[in-house]
């Protein structure tokens, strides 16, 4: 037979399970804002990719 | 079967804690000081900090100090238990058992420690988990049952936030840093004294050295007169660094000639008059006390903003 009345204590553990899935929410956006902001902050770096690009080839000096 | 275990669960379940327990735990009102202090230390900083890496760093330079809150409650529940103040603490009400308490302590040190050095840097980090160390465990644990100057001990805990913020942003300590710290450690002794004189019976009835029980009320009073006179120096000092402006320096002569009097009155004081009035030139100190810290630290925000805006 189902549960059907609800005690003040399923009130209790709804709150606390609702906070603890906020706080884990709450993080993960915390931790994807942290990682976009990382990397707008690095968006000026260039470095070798594998591939050769001319931003970072060394300038050849060409007879006039 | 379903009833049995349905009522033991609720029997079980009388003393169970709601989420908002566990924020106690975390001693949310010091944590809102640590938060604005923090704040200010990373904003007067000579550095520009994204929002969101100064966002991440305040809150879990935050979340730290409500760890070492987390890992004081878990040690001071006998204490607690029987102060007035603190009876209702959950530890010592029931509502959350001790090693609930020393579990989230360790486990939101090790998150907002890690966070941090993620956020900013790894001198931060280690500045942090040395601030939640120092709370925790030298005095929490170690100094707190063995000397009347205790507070003067869990002062540099609370002082330190300033300081982590300023370290976030500029990854290194400094003059300016070094002050905001003195500011807020000078501050303690007078400021907690002050509430021990009216708030007696508390701390002799949970066998804390408190300096009003060892030491006697007029060697508090007087106590109180030299934390004052020693942090005078220390907040005019700031006010000629590169953080402070003509606001600070002009709130900060205010503020230390009004906090300066009022503890010189309570130096003053017979002990007998201050029962007679209901401790009325301590508590109006005391309460002085909360704004002194908070607009020091404001001025401090205020010069902050005009120079963001070429005003100063």
């Amino acid at each position: 037979m189902p549960i059907t009345q609800t005690h003040e204590l399923h009130k209790r553990r709804f709150g606390r399970n609702l906070g603890v899935a906020l706080s884990l929410v709450g993080f993960a956006a915390i931790v994807f804002g942290l990682t976009v902001a990382k990397i707008r902050e690095g968006a000026s770096m260039e470095a070798f990719d594998h591939t050769p690009r001319v931003s970072i080839t060394p300038p050849v000096e060409t007879k006039p | 079967m379903t009833d049995a275990t349905t009522n033991t669960t609720i029997q079980a379940a009388e003393g169970e804690a709601r989420f908002g327990d566990y924020i106690q735990l975390l001693k949310p009102r010091v944590m809102s000081l640590v938060v604005f202090t923090a704040f200010v230390g990373l904003l007067v900083a000579p550095v520009s900090v994204s929002p969101m890496v100064g966002f991440t760093a305040i809150l879990f330079i935050a979340l730290g100090a409500g760890a070492s809150g987390a890992l004081n409650m878990w040690y001071d529940a006998d204490i607690d238990g029987v102060m007035r103040r603190t009876a209702k603490r959950p530890v010592p009400a029931g509502t959350v058992s001790a090693g609930e308490a020393l579990s989230l302590g360790l486990w939101l040190s090790a998150i907002s420690v890690a966070m941090l050095g993620l956020a900013t840097n790894w001198y931060a980090a280690g500045l942090l988990a040395f601030t939640i160390f120092f709370y925790a465990v030298v005095y929490t644990i170690w100094l707190k049952r063995l000397t009347p100057q205790n507070i003067v001990i869990g002062g540099a805990a609370g002082a330190f936030p300033p300081m982590v913020g300023w370290v976030a942003a500029t990854g290194s300590v400094s003059l300016e840093a070094i002050l905001m710290f003195g500011l807020i450690f000078m501050w303690t002794p007078p400021h907690f004294w002050a509430l021990a004189l009216f708030m007696k019976s508390d701390y002799h009835e949970a066998k804390v050295p408190m300096l009003t029980v060892t030491h006697g009320r007029a060697e508090t009073r007087r106590q109180i007169l030299i934390y004052t006179i020693l942090l005078v120096p220390v907040a005019l000092g700031l006010g000629f660094t590169a953080v402070a402006g003509p606001v600070y320096l002009a709130a900060a002569i205010v503020l230390n000639a009004i906090f300066l009097k009022g503890a010189w009155d309570i130096w003053r004081r017979a002990e007998a008059l201050a029962e007679a009035d209901a401790y009325v030139v301590e508590k109006r100190f005391f309460r002085f006390s909360l704004y002194y810290l908070f607009l020091h630290f404001g001025a401090l925000l205020a010069d902050a903003g005009l120079r963001s805006w070429g005003m100063a």
